[in-house]
């Protein structure tokens, strides 16, 4: 028997790891001290772990220790990264390349960018998800300094080609960042084969704690100069200032170093539960349609919309199983996910899409639980749905003229 | 977002779930919302000859609320006259279920559902003149 409630939303965050938390704990009670304190064995000690965790997390992403600039999470890498590039190279040009798809963090920083006077194109996305690199050569003009395109997409989980993006940011001499905190951990990730000048992680998305992420800022060829964003004590070689969370970053540490070695089995583990879960779906269901590319994905992802039945409604009655959805009425703006309407999925069936996040804590019996209680609450809610009946009818919905002031 | 006790009884134990003959002379069926707004109810009513709403039936594809919302409606109209129907606000539903105001919205589809049934029905019977 499963024990409920199922956690299978792991791109928002995921599970801290045991083996993570016996890392921390002594830097959460015995040895407190400061990294920056240099004078005593307390902060010789928390200095020493902070730079063990610190090649750690290179190690994870193939960069040098001197590369990684601790941070308190995503959004302020991406917020580091986007407006630290463009303030340092103002002088040099204003404009910055994304895409639409990008997480709130990196577009609405953009958004700030442009109030400041710099110009920012974001870049479609194909039904797919992904960029056109067409698209991306001929956005590139003399005035260019960076690229931010992420690597895997947090709702879709479609992963960009982040080598040849990096190659063309390179040929074109403009910086290239990319937002890795859903690949980093979880599928091959390595900055110098994947021509990656800057690159932002988040250790709670790979069973580390929350509170803690880190930017990969290269150092030669090119060597990327930000100009940073929180001013103090000149910590992380100016870039961050603040007293670091040593006990987050040991646990960051600890994260990358499992995710590293488990990486191979694990990405394998996760995908086979995927396909698992997708294929029982598909043969009980009709009238299903994933969101983004089927294969250049995460493993762990499956982002899924179940025709005529809306999402807020299947969450509630799958109600012991943690997942999202895309629909309006499980966020505050009463807007469908952006993202989904990028890859041009209709309101409709956006209204209609779950996002599952298989993890490494999920078990083959879970999934199967999963899948089982989707299909008898879709089954369910389609029975009650009109517009399951009028398909069913033959009648055309597209056709119907919808009245929506009675 | 937590449902109140009775959102979630509409949602488990649905009433009155199911269609009633379209083209029957004695039957209004009402199809309010958008699929793109994430809402479509579909309300039907039968009316006997005294004028009163014997029948009702509904169908809904929309969230938790919007489903309690036609739910209670189909059982409020039940045994009305047109219009006594007609007298049910969206406030009452609101009410009714503890609908939080982000969930107003349904209360008032549910509203517009009754309504476009009756109106369905006395154009059927306009029609016969």
């Amino acid at each position: 028997m499963v024990k409920l409630p199922i956690y299978m939303d792991n791109h928002a965050t995921t599970p801290l790891d045991p083996r993570v938390l016996d890392a921390m704990m002594p830097f959460l009670t015995d040895k407190f001290g400061n990294a920056a304190s240099r004078n005593h064995k307390f902060g010789w000690d928390a200095e020493e772990a902070v730079e063990n965790a610190r090649k750690e997390i290179a190690a994870l992403i193939g960069a040098d220790p001197r590369e990684i600039v601790i941070t308190s999470g995503a959004t302020e890498s991406d917020n580091l990264a986007v407006k630290g590039v463009a303030w340092m190279y103002r002088e040099k040009g204003d404009h910055i390349i994304t895409a639409v798809t990008e997480h709130k963090a990196i577009l609405d920083t953009c958004k700030h960018l442009e109030k400041e006077g710099f110009r920012v194109t974001f870049l479609p996305v194909d039904n797919k998800g992904f960029v056109d690199l067409d698209d991306l050569r001929k956005a590139i003009t003399d005035k260019t300094i960076l690229i931010s395109i992420m690597t895997a997409n947090n709702e879709v989980g479609v992963v960009q080609d982040v080598k040849e993006i990096g190659k063309i940011a390179r040929e074109r001499g403009v910086l290239f960042h990319t937002d890795a905190v859903q690949a980093a951990g979880k599928i091959p990730f390595n900055v110098n084969e994947m021509n990656v000048d800057i690159a932002s992680m988040s250790a709670h998305k790979l069973y580390g704690p929350k509170g803690v992420g880190a930017l990969y800022v290269r150092r030669r060829s090119p060597r990327v100069l930000l100009t940073p964003i929180i001013d103090g004590g000149g910590h992380e070689r100016g870039m961050r200032s603040g007293t670091l969370n040593v006990p987050g970053i040991v646990g960051f540490g600890k994260a990358a170093k499992i995710a590293r070695e488990d990486l191979a089995k694990e990405s394998t583990e996760m995908l086979r539960l995927r396909e698992k879960l997708r294929t029982t779906l598909e043969r009980e269901l009709d009238e299903l349609y994933i969101n983004g590319d089927l294969h250049k994905r995460l493993p762990g992802n499956l982002n899924m919309s179940f025709a005529y039945v809306e999402g807020e409604s299947l969450l509630m009655g799958i109600n012991d199983i943690a997942v999202s959805s895309g629909s309006a009425c499980t966020s505050a703006s009463l807007e469908p996910s952006y993202v989904l309407k990028a890859l041009g999925v209709g309101e409709d069936l956006a209204h209609t899409s779950i996002r599952f996040g298989i993890g490494r804590f999920n078990t083959e019996e879970e999934v199967d639980y999963v899948a089982g209680r989707v299909i008898e609450v879709v089954r369910r809610l389609r029975e009650l749905s009109p517009l399951y009946e009028m398909a069913k009818e033959g009648i055309d919905l597209k056709s119907v003229h919808w009245a929506t002031e009675a | 977002m937590a449902y109140s006790d009775k959102v979630i009884d509409h949602y488990n134990n649905p009433r009155n779930v199911g269609a009633l003959p379209k083209e029957d002379p004695s039957v209004g069926t009402g199809l309010v919302g958008a699929p793109e707004c994430g809402d479509v109810m579909k309300l039907q009513i039968k009316v006997n000859e005294s004028g009163v709403i014997e029948d009702a039936k509904f169908k809904t594809f929309g969230c938790g609320s919007a489903i309690a919302s036609s739910s209670l409606a189909t059982e409020w109209v039940k045994g009305k006259t047109l219009t006594e129907a007609l007298a049910i606000k969206n406030t009452d539903i609101v009410k009714e279920l503890s609908l939080p105001p982000v969930k107003i919205h349904c209360s008032v589809l549910a509203e517009d559902a009754i309504k476009a049934a009756i109106t369905d029905w006395k154009k059927k019977h306009e029609e016969k003149g």
